[in-house]
């Protein structure tokens, strides 16, 4: 038995993954657009890659979206995480690699009525430990000719959380977020958007497989240190606010940017930065070129090797990396190709790879492979990763 | 109180009038907002992903969509 739960405590933050993409799915399944017009028809397969920090996740995504009646456009995506995993935490606490799937499912529809757009849609993911369905319904409207747009929506999701190893554990999640965003054209080649969203979580949030580390002995670190599983809030309250805009260029380029602020009630006070340039020649081919830069400040309860072991169920205690004093780097290279047109059915064929280098410098978060120092005194941890993204669009 | 006043009165003034504010880009003038370029999520399938590589690695999350519309999420 300890054995089985070693090996399941070294999985990552499978919880945090799962609960998170149900936000990009419903983003997926929403087709941004800054006019009352449904999103246009097309296909996508996508094959995605991740690599880095001994973690390597691939799978493919297909989204199909058709209209029906000028009004009404329903679009359905399926998408698989593959993961195979020996990341800082499944090395440090002296596992092996595991591997594991996930499968998502997500079905959407959207009904244009005048200058409005009523969405809805369901999202479905499931993997050995954990389960989470999400809904959303949401609506939009443009006004002043067309120049501005408003829209809210709410989503709930009801996640089921496992571990694996402990047959009877089974914990419940309630995940709602409300959204407001209002997009409005400045001039002729230049749009802004501000969007806000306030998310409240509720039950076991915790990530069963994490632990946090505290001293043997407080007055004498090198007496080294013991690790307990980690002890959450069970709720947790965050806003979000950003800005974004394009603005077009006279050879048909685009300069973006976009800012976001994020706070929650756990202390964690992030900041959210990318620039972006779109070029295109030769009437075919896109290049876009952008850098993100994100910071964030630690949660309240977290910290990198604690003095004791936590008193009882609102001691909190967190040394998730993600909830650590970080920041991160993301060049990104994305180049797009339109292929000749391949069957008069088609309206366009493109093909796109698209090339993501991240780089994340934690300030209060040890490598503890460092097993030569002291406790408390090893080098701070550092990754590095790739994200690829093959994809083959096809508008009919 | 008095400034607070004449704001207040100027802002009903624009609400109720109008004050000729008229929307200032004509549909002929639209063609670089209908170009595809203009779309803050332009292949959503590949977005919807670096989202989720981000959301998963940070302790921040949402209001990263594009405004309008959809459901307001993106």
């Amino acid at each position: 038995m300890a054995e089985v739960v070693a090996v399941a405590a070294t999985k990552t933050n499978t919880a945090l993954i799962a609960a998170r993409l149900l936000m990009s799915a419903a983003m997926l399944i929403s087709a941004a657009s800054h006019a009352a017009v449904l999103p246009e028809e097309r296909a996508d397969a996508m094959y995605h890659s991740y690599d880095g920090g001994g973690v390597t996740i691939d799978g493919p995504s297909v989204l199909v979206r058709k209209n029906f009646a000028e009004t009404v456009s329903a679009s359905a995506n399926y998408y698989v995480d593959n993961i195979s995993s020996a990341s800082i935490d499944v090395v440090t606490s002296g596992a092996s690699r595991y591997s594991e799937k996930r499968t998502e499912y997500s079905v959407g529809a959207q009904y244009l009525y005048d200058k409005s757009i009523i969405s809805g849609g369901v999202t479905r993911s499931d993997e050995s430990d954990y389960e989470a369905e999400t809904w959303y319904v949401g609506v939009s409207q443009d006004f002043f000719g067309d120049l501005s747009n408003i829209s809210f929506s709410y989503s709930r999701g009801d996640d089921l959380v496992r571990q694996t190893g402990i047959d009877d554990f089974e914990e419940e999640v309630l995940r709602q977020n409300f959204r407001i965003g209002f997009s409005q054209v400045i001039k002729a080649n230049w749009i802004m958007s501000l969007n806000y969203e306030l998310g409240t979580d509720e039950g076991y949030l915790n990530n069963p497989y994490r632990s946090y580390r505290y001293l043997n002995d407080p007055l004498d670190p090198t007496a080294g240190y013991q690790l307990a599983q980690e002890v959450y809030p069970n709720t947790r309250t965050s806003d979000a606010a950003s800005l974004r805009m394009l603005y077009y260029l006279p050879w048909r380029a685009v300069i973006g940017g976009n800012y976001r602020y994020f706070s929650d009630d756990w202390g964690i006070a992030a900041h959210t930065a990318q620039i972006s340039y779109t070029h295109t020649f030769r009437d075919r081919w896109v290049i876009d070129l952008k850098y993100r830069y994100y910071q964030q400040g630690d949660a309240d309860f977290y910290d990198d090797l604690f003095q004791f072991a936590s008193q009882d169920s609102r001691d909190y205690r967190a040394r998730d990396k993600e909830m650590s004093d970080f920041d991160s780097s993301t060049l990104s290279l994305h180049v797009s190709y339109e292929l000749p047109q391949l069957h008069q059915l088609l309206d366009r064929t493109a093909l796109s790879l698209q090339w993501d280098h991240m780089f994340f410098n934690y300030n209060n978060f040890s490598n503890l492979t460092d097993v030569e120092a002291a406790p408390g005194e090893e080098k701070l941890y550092e990754l590095e990763a790739d994200v690829v993204k093959v994809l083959l669009s096809i508008w009919y | 109180m008095k400034r607070s006043c004449l704001l207040l009165a100027l802002l009903i003034c624009i609400a109720s009038s109008g004050c000729g504010v008229q929307p200032w880009v004509k549909p002929y003038e639209r063609n670089m907002l209908a170009d595809p370029l203009m779309n803050f999520d332009r292949d959503p399938v590949a977005s919807a992903y670096s989202h989720h590589v981000h959301q998963a690695r940070e302790g921040a999350r949402g209001a990263e969509g594009g405004g309008g519309g959809g459901c307001g999420c993106n």
